[in-house]
């Protein structure tokens, strides 16, 4: 049963060609990687899954419901849940309020406190629950994202760059994280850091100029020598 | 004591001292106080979309009017007695408010500063346009003997203080309750960084259709208020001018915050009652507070308060 | 007076209203266009011209041509320097951020309005107009006796408002001359396609947007001192100025000059003819539900490209 697909989704702007014709089907639980070289198109592929951008063609489908018509509140409200590349908290808000807007839209009073301590440890931040967002440190700003992002118990969690900016103490509990959330989550996993990928991983996507260049398991994609010319050798 | 505990002292406190003020005060600052009252619940109302929305509108003029004219035609022309007459007042700053919120929500930023003064301007030479009901720039008394609520004569300086009063005290009350609420915090959340609320799975256009709403009607009670309380409605209630006093009046007192409209209403009123006893320019002081604000103190008294001293201000 | 004659009356005066119209809406335009300002206190720079006409053609005395021909010269410059020093001291430090420069400027509207109301007073004053000779128009009409040419009454226009019409393009031409032909034309609008780009570049951002400001004032300002000899002098007069510069600057396009002046044209034209039609209050209502509309469905303008 695939919880995500996407049907010969492409994009352009102004002539350059983002994304091309990338089909692709995530099983309900798994964790997918979506690697490539910089400017390959993996932030504009979820931007189009999430409803950010709508795409010049194709279709996506959520939980065997065709979404593309639908806005971005809306695809979150069905269980998607996205994490920002680029760090965007609510910087004058303290952090515990922060996780606590991701928790309120479907929690309400003493669940929400709850739901948003629970979150706040499982990143490691509970003790910085007060403090202002724009105050945290960049890596704990990157870990209130995917805490926001947790709290929604998405069934969808899109990660764009997670681990960008972390610390490995930080990086290794995050693929902890991970490996907690495989099999009840399903997650599309931007990343950068193959380590990362290859033990979270259960199916990687490489993109490359916009293009499905190569789709497998982590050791298959390792092997794979057009991956190693396009980006690993770059990477 | 918690943070809780605090705010309902220091607003239940305001209150209290508003209301022990009337046996006090003289008889001139008596009225002026029931007149800043009314005023800061429009200021209110204006806070609630500009200061915890974020949405900077140069029309609520409008709003203000749809109240003021709603009740005043309806007392003057339809015969209408104060309560439904007040009733009626409401009902047009919601309908008025939620037009344009359909209208000007598709716009951002400066467009939708522009597009709300455009409508408010309609609105205004429209209340000028139709002079024979109006009475245009003259404007129209309302009458002693219409002013009767329950048998209460608002004309009456004690009654129209505990009207005022009693106006203020809801607006306070229903814009702290508001602004506690989840609801509430999503506004801020929008105000704070739009796009990620979105990401989160908030209906933006909602949120921001309802603040309008909720902000219009606020400023339309007002409106209803001040024709009631005062006996007066005239066009300048509609022109540009009643849309920039909010702005200031909230500016002045610290955006996004409760006792803000309160505070900057007070400066700015009596500010302009000295001034305007020594020239007729008196609106050269708004434009230099204006000015200096924008310059120095964007957060406004109740801003500053908060940011130096008391942090759990709501 | 039949329809025809009237109708010609009514766009010789609409084409006066047009060439104003033009000259203050370009200098609005310019100023949102390079500085992504809006200025809400560009009816008060209007206000201001018309009021330093005044003020020089009542005290200079002498043959009215003498003190209106230095008026046209020292209110542009003595406007155009007030806007200079507003912006250096208040734009400047807000970053020309564009909802705060919106306060900024109402709050500069009210400063110059009621200092105006201060110093010069509540009354409308007229200037003289420097040369002033009626020039009656000829219609045909067909009588007893076939075509005849004849000179209905009251059809005719004055030297001095042909003048207007002559001296508007010849500014406008000049603005467009100056931004598509000379070195600082070429800055300017380098910096309104990409001020950090601009920046750079070493291009003196802040200087351009300080001369910028005081070109769109001191345009404004000419744009008074030309038709004060037709208008009087009066402090609230910057109003109606304001408001058709907005609804011309954003029915042509944001910030693109040849579409201002083309709806400059329109309006200014049709203003003569709807007031025919319409009361001008209601045509004022029409005219600023159009803006609201245009802005709201269109944000390009009409003339321009659609899109946000």
């Amino acid at each position: 049963m695939n919880l995500l697909s996407t049907h010969e989704l492409s994009k352009h702007f102004d002539g350059l060609q983002a994304v091309r014709n990338v089909s692709m089907d995530v099983p309900a639980g798994q964790v997918r990687a979506l690697i490539g070289p910089n400017g390959a198109g993996k932030t504009t592929l979820v931007s189009m899954i999430s409803g950010r951008i709508a795409p010049s063609s194709g279709q996506v489908f959520f939980d065997a419901a065709n979404v593309t018509a639908l806005p971005a509140h809306a695809r979150i409200r069905r269980g998607m849940a996205y994490t920002f590349q680029i760090t965007s908290v609510f910087e004058r808000l303290p952090a515990g309020e922060n996780v606590a807007l991701a928790a309120r839209r479907h929690l309400k009073g003493a669940a929400v406190i709850e739901a948003t301590h629970e979150a706040l440890e499982r990143v490691g931040l509970q003790s910085l629950i007060d403090t202002e967002a724009g105050d945290l440190a960049y890596g704990h700003q990157r870990l209130l994202e995917i805490a926001m992002g947790l709290v929604q118990r998405p069934r969808l969690l899109i990660l764009d760059e997670p681990t960008q900016g972390l610390t490995d103490a930080e990086i290794t509990g995050f693929k902890k994280l991970v490996r907690d959330l495989a099999g009840k989550t399903t997650i599309l996993l931007i990343e950068h850091n193959m380590n990362v990928v290859m033990e979270t991983a259960d199916q990687v996507t490489v993109l490359n100029f916009g293009e499905v260049l190569a789709e497998g398991s982590p050791e298959e994609i390792r092997a794979e020598t057009s991956v190693q010319a396009a980006y690993l050798g770059t990477g | 004591m918690s943070a809780k505990a605090k705010i309902i002292a220091l607003h239940g406190g305001l209150l209290v001292l508003l209301f022990a003020l009337q046996f006090v005060l003289p008889a001139y600052h008596h009225g002026n106080l029931a007149r800043i009252m009314v005023l800061a619940s429009y200021a209110i109302g204006y806070n609630i979309l500009f200061g915890y929305t974020g949405l900077l509108s140069l029309g609520h003029a409008l709003f203000f009017a749809a109240g003021m004219y709603g009740m005043g035609l309806g007392i003057q022309h339809l015969g209408l007695s104060v309560a439904p007459a007040l009733l009626a007042g409401i009902a047009a700053g919601a309908v008025v408010s939620a037009a344009l919120a359909l209208l000007a929500l598709r716009t951002v930023g400066v467009a939708f500063m522009i597009v709300t003064l455009m409508f408010a301007q309609a609105g205004y030479l429209t209340v000028l346009y139709f002079g024979e009901y109006t009475r245009g720039d003259e404007g129209f008394v309302i009458q002693q003997a219409q002013r009767m609520l329950w048998g209460i004569d608002l004309s009456d300086a004690t009654n129209r203080y505990f009207a005022a009063l009693i106006l203020f005290a809801t607006c306070l009350a229903v814009s702290l309750w508001l602004v506690r609420h989840p609801f509430g915090k999503t506004l801020v959340a929008i105000r704070e960084n739009e796009e990620r609320v979105r990401m989160l799975g908030y209906d933006i256009f909602v949120h921001k259709l309802v603040a309008m709403i909720v902000s219009g009607t606020l400023s339309a009670a007002a409106g209803a208020a001040y024709g009631l309380l005062f006996g007066y409605a005239g066009a300048s209630f509609a022109s540009v001018q009643y849309s920039i006093f909010p702005l200031l009046w909230v500016l002045l007192g610290g955006a996004g915050t409760i006792l803000g409209p309160f505070i900057g209403t007070l400066f700015m009123f009596y500010l302009i009652d000295l001034s305007s006893g020594l020239t007729s320019a008196y609106m050269l002081i708004a434009g230099v507070v204006l000015v200096l604000l924008t310059l120095f103190a964007p957060q406004g008294l109740v801003g500053e308060l908060r940011n130096r001293i008391w942090r759990w201000l709501p | 007076m039949e329809l025809g004659p009237y109708l010609i009356l009514a766009s010789l005066e609409g084409a006066v209203t047009a060439a104003v119209l033009a000259l203050t809406a370009v200098g609005l335009s310019l100023v949102f266009g390079v500085m992504r300002v809006v200025n809400i206190a560009h009816g008060e720079f209007f206000m201001l011209g018309a009021v330093i006409a005044w003020w020089i053609a009542h005290s200079m005395g002498g043959h009215p041509a003498l003190g209106f021909a230095v008026a046209l010269v020292v209110a542009p410059l003595v406007v155009g320097a007030i806007a200079v020093a507003a912006d250096m001291t208040i734009l400047k430090r807000l970053d020309y951020d564009p909802e705060r420069t919106i306060v900024a400027t109402i709050g500069l509207l009210y400063i110059i309005q009621q200092l105006t109301l201060m110093t010069y007073g509540p009354e409308a004053r007229p200037v003289e107009a420097p040369f002033n000779t009626r020039l009656a128009i000829p219609w045909f009409e067909n009588g007893e006796n076939g075509w005849q040419m004849i000179w209905p009454w009251g059809l005719g226009t004055t030297s001095y408002k042909l003048a207007v019409i002559g001296a508007a393009m010849t500014v406008l031409l000049g603005v467009w001359v100056l931004m598509k032909r000379t070195r600082i034309g070429l800055v300017m609008r380098a910096t309104q396609t990409d001020r950090e780009m601009a920046l750079a570049f070493g291009i003196p951002v802040e200087r351009i947007y300080a001369l910028v400001f005081g070109l769109g004032a001191a345009l404004a300002a000419l744009a008074a001192v030309l038709i004060v000899p037709i208008q009087q002098a009066h402090y609230l007069m910057g109003g109606d100025p304001l408001l058709l510069s907005f609804i011309v600057v954003i029915i042509g396009g944001l910030g693109s000059l040849p579409g201002t002046v083309l709806a400059a044209i329109l309006i200014g034209l049709s203003d003569g003819i709807i007031s025919v039609f319409f009361s001008p209050t209601l045509a004022k209502i029409l005219a600023t539900l159009l803006v609201g509309l245009v802005l709201v469905f269109k944000p390009g303008g009409l003339t321009g490209s659609s899109g946000k």
